[in-house]
């Protein structure tokens, strides 16, 4: 008895004493520095770089300190959902693009201050995709870099089938001519496949800002409260070239070799829409691979799509916090930090001038993807889940439930106006 | 403590009786507990109650009263409506398969006499192994040109789309949770048996029993409170499927495999709309109650002992 | 049976261009992925993290959830069912949904980035009640009240007579506890705020990317992060069949 009831004792002793170790407080201005909090989610490079220019900042800058806080990508929107209510938060943020819409809408941003970024300059400085991260004429983030899709194909694979691996397909019609070439099949059974048919991959981010506007379509209206793309056949057309690669060309089917990228690096696609975010895991996890990159196929237009993570400020940030903020954010995306990010972390440059710098656009890997930058677009998402997983129904309702690819089609679309509708009748 | 009650009974004069002495034990060792879930179960469940009456996209402060707005939003909604049909699919052959798997794997470990630690840990592995690894190797054994198929086209049978058929799939999620949850189940029900004493054995046989009537006549009847406790917490739990959907499918092919609380994960979570995210908390929370105490009246089987 | 289990295992000693060969074992095995994690990070600190979790909620598992279950069990009060159902009804809300007002609570105790702040939703367990609950009912009641004629405080009854009883339940409750405190992810994720007290599960999620996930990393992590449960499993294991000491009735 006695011995249980002391370990019991110990219990509550060990718990109080849990309790209070390690409880710290956060941000705070000690004597004459300000401590600015900023929060991006956890990849290594990323991390990495940004502890060294962290570190440069502050000495560039002695009376700020910088606290950067990052946790996993899966669980990044939980871990803002949890802390806001809470009152706890950063100063400044790193959000991905198709999420800013939700972030700005329920006035967890303020605007870029004008005086560090003026509207005019960041538009002549910046490609004009970042345009997603406008909204009522101001601009609520800002990207240090960005990243958009391109077509990837394994040069071996080409030379196979009898294709020249240096001349890779580039309009709408070749792709599809070059993908049935390629695909091999053994008894009916899929042995290679001549594209990479995964939908819920970037498939979809290749429909809304890559096929509708080659197709001659345009995505949003001005206001962003109309769907354009099914106004003009445009969409109908875009939408029948992506589904029929699965129904009618039958070059590639989804969860082979379990996702597009498996199937790709270990040899078994021979062509992948993918983004500049995979050269990185292709070097270490296929570098024996013989692949190229090329421009997305092109129809009537050009076009690709485009994503980045972009920093903003939180809505309740003033004073020398505030220009603290803006005096990283600053930092952040100037030409040298730009140029750093490219090297260490693999994403596009930002800005037009340095972007189209020799050294980038003469890269074999590289310049394929920044070449299309002019002319990448970057959807003004209202919700990014969602829409992507009307684009995953819709395909799947006609290859997995016969669905006719018109009726597929207009469901999604009128889906998809309805979710717009939503959004703008709540503000 | 202890010295006092000698004293006490010694002299014969109780300050408590053994009543009362009784219900100072109860209330003593219910105090704490109960505090604990009122203070960090049932508070926190009030606030999303709370919640649910609201609209609130948990970035700003505002939380606008909209009533029975998010109710009736969910009614319509035929995805919520998809979940519910899943989640009870989930549960009916999700908690018999692994009851009946279960204790059928604890009697035939009941009779292995050597290496019992070695077969109990081979079925406890599956379940410690993280469910990412499960997942993964799942989906590369079950695809289109996978080694499931090609067994299959083997023996004549066509391909199967197995987790890319929305009709398939959900079975398929469901035996990879009753595999999971072997040994589990294998736990309780060594626990369970092994508390069945064994003189009830020994008296049967003397009046001549056979193992099917032992089985029928003492097994299964001793066997129930741990029956009990494992369909009512495997209901629980099944009702509240969502890490595995969230891994293997994430809820398609074209919702096939939603689950209810995967699509509240995503109305909080991923569309930002807490206010749906408690309703559809709240209604879950209420299907389960009734579930679990139509199950804990119709299966109890009280026992003398 | 065992095979995810050993294709992880094997997963975890390869080199990243490996791990989509359909081959089991290796090429050029390395211990590469081994080194990222418990060399290059913070690992021994997550691991004591968890090991600390996990300890300190089992026994306290095992003490309040056999205690509130035997009273349950074994005495008729006032309210019985209901408080039951009240305690049951707690597992009836995914913590998912309850991590935010969990939060706002924490934040306002300052059990942020605390070891009580990681511990306190599992320090006391409906599911454990209700098990302790289910196998103290099949103790005779005979045998308490022999106890109690003879003199044996209500405590005292507890801790020799009753528990002694239900020892493979208790042992199965340890096991479950252990393991489900140990892989414990998103409470935990949300509440820890420095990297000096993140938990094993916790720490290892920042090695998945945003598209892509170094499996090889992840499997040597989950199959690291396995060891001690399966070590915990054996040693509680074989009490499940330690058999029943005291039986019968005088």
């Amino acid at each position: 008895m006695k011995k249980l009831l002391s370990v019991f004792l110990f219990l509550m002793v060990l718990m109080v004493v849990a309790g209070c170790s390690k409880g710290k407080e956060s941000g705070g201005e000690e004597g004459d520095t300000v401590t600015i909090e900023y929060w991006q989610y956890a990849y290594k490079a990323k991390v990495d770089l940004m502890d060294e220019l962290i570190k440069e900042f502050e000495e560039a800058n002695p009376d700020i300190k910088v606290k950067q806080t990052t946790f996993p990508y899966e669980q990044y929107n939980e871990k803002v959902a949890t802390l806001v209510p809470a009152g706890r938060g950063p100063d400044v943020i790193n959000l991905y693009y198709g999420w800013l819409p939700k972030y700005i809408d329920s006035g967890y941003l303020q605007p870029l201050p004008e005086d560090t970024f003026p509207v005019d300059q960041i538009e002549s400085e910046y490609f004009s995709l970042v345009n997603a991260a406008k909204l009522d004429d101001k601009y609520w983030a800002i990207p240090t870099a960005v990243r958009t899709l391109a077509l990837f194909y394994n040069k071996d694979l080409f030379e196979k089938a009898g294709l020249d691996p240096n001349s890779p397909p580039e309009t709408w019609d070749e792709l599809v001519d070059y993908a049935k070439k390629l695909t091999v099949r053994e008894n009916g059974k899929l042995v290679t496949e001549g594209m990479a048919y995964e939908i819920g991959a970037q498939l979809n981010n290749w429909f809304y800002d890559a096929l509708v506007y080659q197709a001659g379509g345009q995505g949003l209206s001005e206001d962003r409260k109309q769907i354009l793309w099914d106004d003009t056949p445009a969409g109908l057309e875009a939408f029948t070239y992506l589904v029929e690669f699965g129904s009618k060309h039958k070059v590639g089917e989804s969860g082979f070799y379990t996702d597009d990228v498996t199937a790709f690096k270990t040899g078994n696609a021979a062509m992948n829409i993918d983004g500049s975010f995979r050269l990185g895991t292709l070097a270490t996890d296929a570098p024996d691979l013989n692949y190229g990159v090329a421009p997305l196929p092109s129809y009537k237009e050009k076009a690709t799509q485009s994503s980045f993570w972009a920093n903003g400020i939180t809505a309740k940030v003033e004073g020398e916090k505030l220009e603290a903020s803006k005096k990283f954010l600053a930092f952040l995306t100037s030409d040298e930090v730009m140029e750093r990010w490219i090297d260490e972390v693999g994403e596009l440059p930002a800005k037009e001038a340095v972007a189209t710098q020799d050294k980038y656009v003469n890269d074999p890997l590289y310049g394929p993807f920044i070449e299309q930058l002019p002319y990448a677009n970057a959807q003004f998402y209202v919700d990014e889940t969602a829409q992507r997983q009307y684009v995953i129904d819709a395909v799947n309702e006609v290859l997995l439930n016969g669905v006719s690819i018109e009726d597929a089609y207009n469901e999604f679309a009128a889906k998809s106006q309805k979710l717009y509708d939503d959004y703008w009748s709540k503000k | 403590m202890t010295s006092k009650n000698d004293s006490i009974v010694k002299k014969k004069t109780a300050r408590f009786t053994l009543k009362q002495q009784k219900y100072i034990f109860v209330y003593t060792c219910l105090l704490i507990p109960l505090l604990f879930f009122i203070s960090i179960r049932f508070l926190p469940t009030l606030y999303t109650f709370n919640i649910g009456f609201r609209e609130w996209d948990i970035l700003s402060e505002e939380k606008p009263f909209v009533g029975m707005d998010n109710y009736m939003t969910l009614f319509k909604d035929e995805i919520f409506r998809k979940a519910l049909v899943n989640t009870f699919i989930y549960v009916v052959f999700g908690v018999i398969g692994q009851l009946l798997c279960g204790i059928g794997v604890a009697l035939l470990l009941q009779r292995i006499n050597k290496f019992v630690g070695v077969f109990r840990a081979i079925y406890f592995i599956p379940y410690v192994t993280s469910i990412v690894a499960v997942s993964w190797v799942f989906k590369w054994i079950l695809m289109n040109n996978g080694i499931v198929n090609d067994i299959l086209m083997k023996w004549g049978f066509e391909a199967q789309l197995f987790l890319k058929s929305p009709n398939q799939a959900i079975y398929i999620i469901i035996l990879t949770m009753i595999w999971q949850g072997l040994g589990f189940q294998m736990i309780i029900f060594l626990a369970g048996l092994e508390n069945i004493p064994k003189m009830f054995y020994e008296a049967a046989e003397i009046d001549g029993a056979n193992s099917w009537n032992k089985f029928i006549h003492i097994t299964l009847p001793l066997l129930n409170p741990t029956i009990v406790f494992s369909a009512v917490i495997g209901s629980i739990s099944f009702l509240q499927t969502f890490t595995q959907v969230q891994n293997m499918t994430q809820g398609g092919p074209l919702n096939s495999t939603i689950s209810v609380v995967l699509y509240i994960y995503e109305l909080a979570f991923q569309h930002f709309d807490m206010g749906l995210a408690s309703a559809g908390t709240v209604l879950l929370f209420i299907i389960i109650l009734i579930i679990t105490i139509i199950q804990m009246k119709v299966l109890t089987k009280k026992f003398e002992y | 049976m065992l095979f995810p289990f050993i294709w992880m295992v094997s997963t975890s000693f390869k080199p990243p261009s490996e791990v989509y060969g359909l081959k089991l074992l290796a090429d050029h095995p390395t211990l590469d992925n081994y080194r990222k994690i418990m060399v290059d990070t913070l690992f021994n600190k997550w691991f004591l993290n968890s090991f600390i979790v996990a300890i300190i909620t089992t026994l306290n598992v095992a003490l309040f959830d056999t205690l509130v279950g035997y009273v349950i069990a074994k005495f008729s009060f006032v309210g019985k069912n209901i408080i039951f159902l009240f305690i049951l009804s707690s597992l009836m809300i995914p913590t998912e949904m309850l991590i935010i007002p969990w939060y706002i609570m924490s934040t306002d105790l300052g059990w942020v980035d605390t070891y009580w702040g990681i511990m306190f939703p599992g320090v006391i367990s409906a599911f454990g009640i209700f098990l302790m609950k289910q196998f103290m009912e099949s103790i005779p009641d005979d045998l308490l009240d022999a106890a109690r004629i003879d003199g044996l405080n209500e405590f005292k009854i507890f801790f020799q007579i009753a528990i002694p009883q239900v020892y493979p339940a208790l042992s199965a409750l340890c096991i479950f506890t252990f393991l489900g405190n140990w892989n414990a992810y998103l409470w935990p994720l949300i509440v820890i705020e420095t990297e000096e007290m993140r938990t094993l599960p916790v720490g290892l999620a920042f090695f998945s990317g945003e598209n892509q996930t170094y499996w090889e990393i992840v499997m040597a992590g989950a199959t690291i992060a396995v060891v001690p449960l399966i070590i915990v499993f054996l040693i509680f294991q074989r009490h499940i069949i330690k058999g029943i000491t005291l039986t019968g009735l005088k």
